[in-house]
């Protein structure tokens, strides 16, 4: 009966509740559209730096840190026996880091030089890139914006200088083999990468790496020494921190149309009672109890909220559909900043997200739709049927 | 048989000279070139690729192990203080109001964008201690006579394998040095020049490297200004503390 009266009520408000509507429909689709985005983000840096990366995982030297070079150092040693079974067995592979100085076109250039197995078959890099160039004092693959940078092409060759394990100078030749083009900015910014065994005799750390990578659905290993293991969920949390950073931004912008829709439909039940005093009078009369009228004012707008999904599903579903399944084309390439971002940007929508945006949205409506309602409760029915409203 | 005995004493006499000379040379070098303690006030010039930076410091130096440096000029690097002691050093920046350590890879690393690392303004253990020294013969560089002299690491964690280095007869200094890697690349060159005698040594006033990987790089200028040589040097002078003051 209240369901059937709010609805006629509603649908005969017309343009008010066409605008309330619109607008609480566009907050909607704006929310679902940026958390997924957001997800999506999350989803696909996770994707590249597991595909690309850490596979399954890594060991780390109890020294190695990659965000500080200075630890590169002492970060350096001989795997334990269960991790360097783990090799032998093609499970995982061993990388050495260091620093070394570059001098393309006779600049001064700092880099964190990278040793890998060639062969290496356990992530996606073209390693294989460094094999058969035995003419070449030392073969280098870099990124693409590693090039760009360092203004170097394939053919072209450059002085490494680096530090042996004895802190001694020594330099040698290198010649770019290979550019690869990857969306995971950690390989490619300030990287120089070249076959293993030739990385450990020039730093004179023979059999020794920095950390090992190993396969997807390796099991850990038990003997692991005082290596630490890293798993994908720890190799992935400073980019989780900064799409979390980049959040509060796009809360902000959706919490502004939340509050323009919350608004329209809180100036709209204000209205409804003021203008509609006879109505209610007319209500309290024929016999309606005021929780009952209270009941009829709020679901009325909170009807708002299952036609702005309504809505959200028939004009934005589509919309969002196809961001789903073609992506947004990025216009900039964000390794630069540091940031794993792929060149088309799938927003991913989960059902948690829907339910939980959906909830959201309603329990704002009927918030403001309560609101104004409470006044009726206070209303005499001889001065509602007079038109008096209480202020 | 006079001239015979002549000959053959002349030429024991050179032999001698000739075997000794090599240990001689190294150690008159590091007798001129380290001291028990100094202090002494420097200008580093660094030449960039448009302009060139004058940063001006004073240091104290006592034996091998400690060092502390205060820069004085210019006003943005004014109040930088370092210390080492041993293999570290510490670094102390007004602006930041904070000492970092710096050790290993870092000492090989440039001082404030020069030619030179940390490692080249500080290491001063005898060149005996670190090097085997060969004779190649003597050459002619700007009109004075010099040994040639190839010095190959004998122990392990020097931060140049070889050097090659122009002795003056006289000065008994390196005047130049050529610093190899490993591979046998040549890294730097360094130069002296403007010798004076100085508390009955020879020093250079002015020093020059040039890093040689870097492709039309004029180097860095190291201008001493002022030295003295074997003074007191408080011990207080090389606490952590005075970083700070």
């Amino acid at each position: 009966m209240l369901l059937k009266i709010a609805l006629k009520n509603l649908l005969g408000a017309r343009l008010r509740t066409f605008l309330n509507v619109l607008v609480t429909a566009f907050s909607f689709y704006l929310i679902l559209f940026t958390s997924a985005m957001y997800d999506g983000m999350l989803q696909h840096a996770k994707q590249v730096t597991m595909d690309t990366e850490i596979a399954g995982g890594a060991y780390w030297h109890p020294e190695y840190d990659p965000l500080d070079p200075m630890t590169f150092e002492e970060a350096h040693s001989v795997p334990p026996s269960a991790i360097q079974a783990l090799i032998d067995e093609n499970k995982a592979f061993p990388v050495l880091v260091s620093q070394a100085s570059i001098y393309p076109g006779g600049r001064i250039m700092p880099t964190i030089m990278k040793g890998i197995p060639p062969n290496q078959r356990i992530v996606n890099m073209p390693t294989d890139a460094l094999l058969g160039h035995e003419d070449i004092a030392i073969p280098v693959l870099i990124g693409k914006g590693m090039a760009s940078e360092s203004k170097l092409e394939v053919g072209d060759a450059f002085t490494i200088r680096w530090l042996d394990t004895d802190l001694t100078y020594d330099a040698d030749e290198g010649t770019v083999v290979h550019i690869m083009d990857t969306e995971n900015f950690k390989l490619d910014m300030g990287h120089i990468w070249i076959p293993l065994n030739k990385v450990q005799s020039m730093l004179a750390m023979e059999g020794e790496a920095t950390y090992v990578t190993y396969g997807k659905g390796v099991q850990p290993v038990q003997d692991k020494g005082d290596w630490i293991p890293r798993d994908i969920n720890y190799l992935v949390q400073d980019m989780e921190a900064i799409i979390e950073a980049d959040k509060p931004g796009a809360q902000i912008l959706y919490l502004i149309l939340l509050a323009m829709a919350a608004m329209g439909i809180f100036n709209a039940q204000v209205l409804s009672i003021f203008r509609r005093g006879r109505e209610i009078g007319t209500l309290m009369a024929i016999g309606m109890t005021r929780p009952r009228v209270v009941g009829l004012f709020t679901l009325e707008g909170g009807l708002n909220a299952v036609l702005s999904a309504a809505v959200t599903l028939i004009v934005f579903g589509p919309i969002l559909w196809y961001f789903g399944a073609y992506g947004i084309p990025l216009p900039i390439d964000y390794s630069e900043m540091g940031l794993i971002i792929a060149k088309r940007l799938i927003p991913v929508y989960t059902i948690g997200l829907v339910v939980s945006t959906t909830i959201l949205v309603s329990i704002i409506v009927l918030i403001v739709s309560y609101i104004p309602s409470r006044r009726i409760a206070k209303m005499k029915p001889t001065d509602a049927l007079r038109g008096k409203v209480m202020a | 048989m006079k001239l015979i005995i002549l000959i053959i004493s002349f030429s024991l006499l050179f032999a001698q000279e000739n075997e000794m000379s090599v240990k001689d040379i190294i150690k008159a070098m590091d007798k001129n070139l380290n001291a028990k303690s100094r202090v002494l006030t420097s200008k580093m010039v660094v030449h960039g690729r448009r302009s060139s930076r004058t940063i001006e410091s004073k240091n104290w130096v006592v034996g091998i192990d400690q060092a502390f440096t205060e820069y004085l000029s210019p006003p943005r690097e004014a109040g930088t203080k370092m210390l080492k002691i041993n293999d570290k050093l510490w670094t102390y920046s007004p602006q930041a109001d904070r000492v970092i350590q710096i050790s290993g890879h870092m000492l090989r690393q440039s001082v404030m964008g020069s030619d030179m690392s940390y490692n080249d303004m500080m290491e001063d253990r005898p060149l005996e201690e670190m090097y085997d020294a060969k004779l190649m013969g003597s050459a002619e560089l700007n009109g004075r006579d010099h040994w040639v002299m190839v010095l190959e690491a004998k122990i392990k964690g020097l931060a140049y394998h070889k050097r090659k280095a122009w002795i003056d007869k006289e000065y008994l200094l390196p005047i130049k040095e050529e610093l190899y890697a490993k591979s046998g690349k040549l890294l730097k060159t360094s130069t002296m020049t403007d010798v004076k005698k100085i508390q009955g040594r020879w020093f250079p006033s002015r020093f020059n490297f040039k890093d040689e990987l870097k492709r039309n790089s004029k180097g860095t200028e190291w201008v001493i200004d002022d030295i003295q040589f074997d003074i007191h040097i408080p011990k207080s002078r090389f606490s952590k503390a005075l970083l700070r003051k």
